[in-house]
């Protein structure tokens, strides 16, 4: 089949400036497969970040993008998903940016269920302010900013977090396995309902532990394991595995997925008259409105 | 000569029903052809404490809710001892001989006591405990000699079709009260010739609602927040039919995160809060700033610091909003003074929004917004002005979204539009939005490329100052002295400034800010040439808007009046202190 849209469409004259080996390379890598794949108008595509390393990612893809402040990406992406719910949001951002400095707006998307799609690119440290512990940094994990007992919190659960929080595609991947990731990003953007994937995306420079072979040795295929997504029960078992608890397994793919739960823009009253951003301004009957005053 | 105004206060306990009764009564006035204006006196309680309204009605357009009332409606015994001394000579006092007790000693002479068994006659009628209120209006409005049909009217607007027994119920609950007034002497008397046209009824968050709804707004994100609250309420269930998306939120980081998406995406955009709410904001309004997009935030001031005094008012965030955000970012401030204004600056602030590409605050505060004032007709065919678009016969090829520009506005494109994708970024950029922060830095050729595009955003400060409202004198021009105020603090001036003109024959004026930033620092100095003596009055404890003034202008006021106890300023205290300046 001839493709209107070929994959250096979707990329921009600029280079990313990741350290070499850097997991968020494949998360570039797969977000411009799948929307090739799904043949998405670029201008109809705005993908949204934070700040971060990974959050520099809108500026490698030539679609609209709007890299805003740290933790932040989320209620941007919504305001933009209200103002017009014909475009496809994709946002972007690490583990510090999306579980740490803004997890209360990540439960609330969730409950929410917008049709929007979240790639965390987890490295499980702060690189770009170099190296100090994050939200999903493993216990006793010495970094700059624990430097003598190590880490003494428990790490966040994106996935189970995700899932009591009314998330409906959850998913897990890892860099080392870009066509896979690939394939779950696609089956993200093309869910109606709020996505969330975790993608496992080394650090190279800073975190010397969750490498790219610390993950090879543990990494296991959900649906090889005849894991069902549509299990909710199920799916927190998995959660479970890693990282709160380590078992020595992490699990990998589709945890959870529920089609059939609406939206929040199947439910919005003021779609009703078609996307905002169509609407013409002003009042028509500004005498009607005032009646009310008199 | 005759009274030409009145006034009404009710006072009793959070629960009950003290501002549903002003209310109404404000709504009979307004019906009954008066100016009318309220101030409601409320606690952060939902039961038990001490509030109160005051209604005040006029023949002429009134500037405050005036100062001692005619009539007080005590729901308590607390609303008696606080209120029975304020009762003007020819007033009456409405309360329930059951529970309430007049103190004789503390009444002016010839006040009437209306003791009425409220509670036992409501009783009659309906086991509805807020009955009583309503016969205790209807004793008001017989006392006043209003016309009851004022009284059904707005009954039925209250419970409507929907509850046409308890409407009728009310009424007559209302007669009840009326003929108790019939029993104890019949009315006051007041000799007011109600002209019976009725006028527009609103209050300052309302008409902010509606000037945003005539230029457009299809998005509101908000938290809640007194005093802002009431612009949520009032968008949630009238926006969504103008194709408005109203959303509460998880805080007001996300308010104004997503209202800076909305923008972006291409529609007219608005938040609403207060101050603690606003320096919550300040970060992601500084985005807006940065990324150049366009948005409203609506800032309705109570009494701070902090959580302060949430159901007081105040004007003592102006330093919040004009440092609001790190770094320096073009911004607008306007403060309008009545609801009129609050409607036409809403409505102009939508436009500055999209022409500058910019966020615009618009600052109100307690005393403004949640009063209820009447208006004169708003005008809704307001101008729409979209600013510059680059689809609009810009060709896609070599688009930069960040052009450098003599105005410091560039062509601005929505996603969704074919051939103008580009990043906006919170980061220094270039004019095609690469960023300059990560590897360029510090690069000389990139030192340049900053200075260039931060001077291009803080160029737009000129088109502003050009395109905002300027400073105003209102008053005789030979003035011995000029008040100087800005916001909600224009009404208790104005009367002040009257009354010392009647009484004292002094001619005082006022100079007024309905643009505080940015300042118009040529024409406020023309107008300070002929100022012999200045008295600037304000709701804040250290000067704020003095402090900008001297910084724009050089000029110090010579004297300072403030209050900053969270109580509204009163015409005849600013009127003291300028006896006190001018003598």
């Amino acid at each position: 089949m001839k493709m209107e849209f070929e994959m250096d469409t979707y990329k921009s004259e600029i280079k990313p400036t990741w350290c070499p080996g850097c997991g968020d390379f494949a998360v570039l890598r797969s977000l411009q497969t799948a929307i090739h794949a799904l043949q998405l108008e670029p201008w109809n595509i705005a993908v949204v970040s934070g700040i971060g390393c990974s959050s520099n990612l809108p500026h490698f893809l030539a679609t609209y993008g709007f890299h805003a402040i740290h933790g932040r990406a989320l209620p941007v992406a919504e305001g933009i998903k209200l103002a017009n719910p014909d475009l496809h949001v994709i946002v972007v951002g690490g583990d510090g940016d999306g579980y740490g400095i803004g997890v209360g707006h990540f439960i609330h998307a969730m409950r929410r269920n917008f049709d929007i799609t979240y790639l965390v690119m987890n490295n499980q440290i702060y690189g770009l302010t170099t190296g100090q512990a994050s939200p999903t940094s493993e216990k006793g994990m010495k970094t700059k900013s624990t430097p003598i007992e190590g880490v003494i919190e428990n790490p966040i659960d994106p996935i189970a977090l995700a899932l009591a929080s009314g998330a409906t595609y959850i998913a897990r991947c890892f860099s080392g396995d870009v066509k896979t990731m690939s394939e779950l990003v696609k089956g993200g953007i093309e869910h109606k309902g709020f996505a969330l994937i975790d993608c496992l995306s080394p650090c190279v420079t800073y975190n010397k532990i969750n490498t790219y072979d610390f993950f090879r040795e543990r990494v296991y295929d959900l649906a090889k394991e005849g894991h069902d997504s549509t299990d909710m029960k199920a799916a927190f078992a998995k959660a479970t595995e890693w990282p709160m608890v380590q078992k020595g397994r992490i699990p990998l793919g589709l945890f959870y997925r529920n089609p059939a739960i609406p939206t929040y823009e199947d439910l919005e009253v003021a779609f009703r008259k078609g996307p905002p951003v169509k609407q013409s301004l002003g009042v028509e009957d500004p005498d009607g409105l005032l009646a009310e005053f008199l | 000569m005759p009274k030409r105004d009145l006034a009404l206060r009710v006072g009793g306990a959070a629960g009950d029903g003290v501002s549903s009764t002003a209310e109404s009564f404000a709504k009979i006035s307004a019906r009954s052809g008066l100016h009318t204006w309220t101030y409601s006196s409320y606690q952060s309680v939902i039961r038990g404490g001490h509030v109160w309204t005051q209604v005040r009605g006029g023949l002429d357009p009134l500037l405050s809710h005036g100062d001692d009332p005619d009539v007080v409606l005590c729901l308590n015994q607390q609303t008696m001892d606080v209120h029975q001394a304020d009762v003007l000579e020819g007033g009456a006092i409405i309360y329930d001989m059951d529970v309430v007790k007049p103190d004789p000693t503390k009444i002016r002479k010839s006040v009437r006591l209306i003791s009425v068994p409220l509670r036992k006659r409501a009783q009659t009628i309906s086991p509805n405990a807020l009955m009583r209120n309503t016969v205790a209006l209807g004793a008001a409005v017989a006392l006043f000699d209003m016309d009851f049909r004022h009284v059904e009217s707005a009954f039925k607007d209250i419970w409507g079709d929907k509850k046409p027994e308890v409407a009728q119920q009310n009424l007559k609950a209302a007669q009840l009260g009326a003929d108790a007034v019939r029993e104890m002497g019949g009315s006051l008397k007041l000799g007011l010739a109600y002209p019976n046209k009725a006028r527009y009824l609103m209050t300052g968050n309302e008409a902010i609602c509606l000037g945003a709804l005539a230029a457009g707004v299809k998005f509101l994100a908000q938290y809640p927040m007194t005093p802002a609250s009431s612009i949520l309420h009032w968008m949630a269930s009238h926006g969504p039919a103008h194709g408005v998306v109203v959303k509460q939120v998880e805080d007001e980081l996300a308010a104004m995160n997503m209202t800076v998406g909305a923008g972006f995406a291409g529609v007219r955009a608005m938040t609403a809060t207060s101050g603690g709410g606003f320096s919550l904001m300040v970060e992601a309004i500084g985005q807006a700033g940065m990324t150049e997009t366009p948005l409203v935030a609506i800032l309705v001031q109570r009494s701070g610091p902090s959580t302060g005094l949430p159901t007081k008012t105040e004007q003592a965030d102006l330093n919040l909003a004009l440092g609001a955000g790190q770094g320096d970012w073009p911004r607008a401030i306007l403060a309008p003074r009545y609801p009129e204004e609050c409607f036409r600056l809403t409505a102009q602030a939508f436009n500055l929004a999209e022409i500058y590409q910019t966020p615009i605050i618009v600052m109100s505060d307690l005393y403004l917004g949640e009063g209820f004032r009447t208006v004169e007709k708003l005008d809704f065919n307001v101008p729409i002005v979209r600013g510059m678009m680059a689809a609009d016969g810009g060709t896609a090829q070599g688009y930069k979204r960040y052009l450098i520009t003599d105005s410091g506005v560039s062509p601005r494109a929505l996603p969704g539009t074919k051939g103008f994708e580009f990043v906006a970024a919170t980061d220094e950029h270039m004019e095609d939005s690469t960023l300059i922060s990560d590897v360029l830095s510090g690069l000389p050729e990139y030192v340049e490329e900053r200075r260039k595009m931060h001077a291009k955003r803080m160029r737009k400060l000129d088109g502003l100052r050009k395109d905002t409202p300027p400073p105003e004198l209102w008053g005789p021009r030979n003035a011995d002295l000029t008040l100087i105020v800005w916001g909600s603090t224009w009404g208790a001036a104005h009367e002040a400034i009257q009354q010392i003109e009647e009484k004292e024959g002094v001619k005082v004026n006022s100079l007024e800010f309905p643009t505080l930033f940015p300042f118009h620092a040529e024409q406020t100095q023309q107008i300070l040439r002929s100022v012999k003596q200045s008295l600037a009055v304000e709701g804040n404890y250290t000067g704020q808007f003095s402090r900008l003034l001297r910084a724009e202008t050089g000029y110090k006021p010579d004297h300072f009046y403030e209050r900053s106890d969270g109580e509204p300023f009163a015409a005849r205290d600013i009127a003291d202190k300028i006896r006190e300046v001018v003598t």
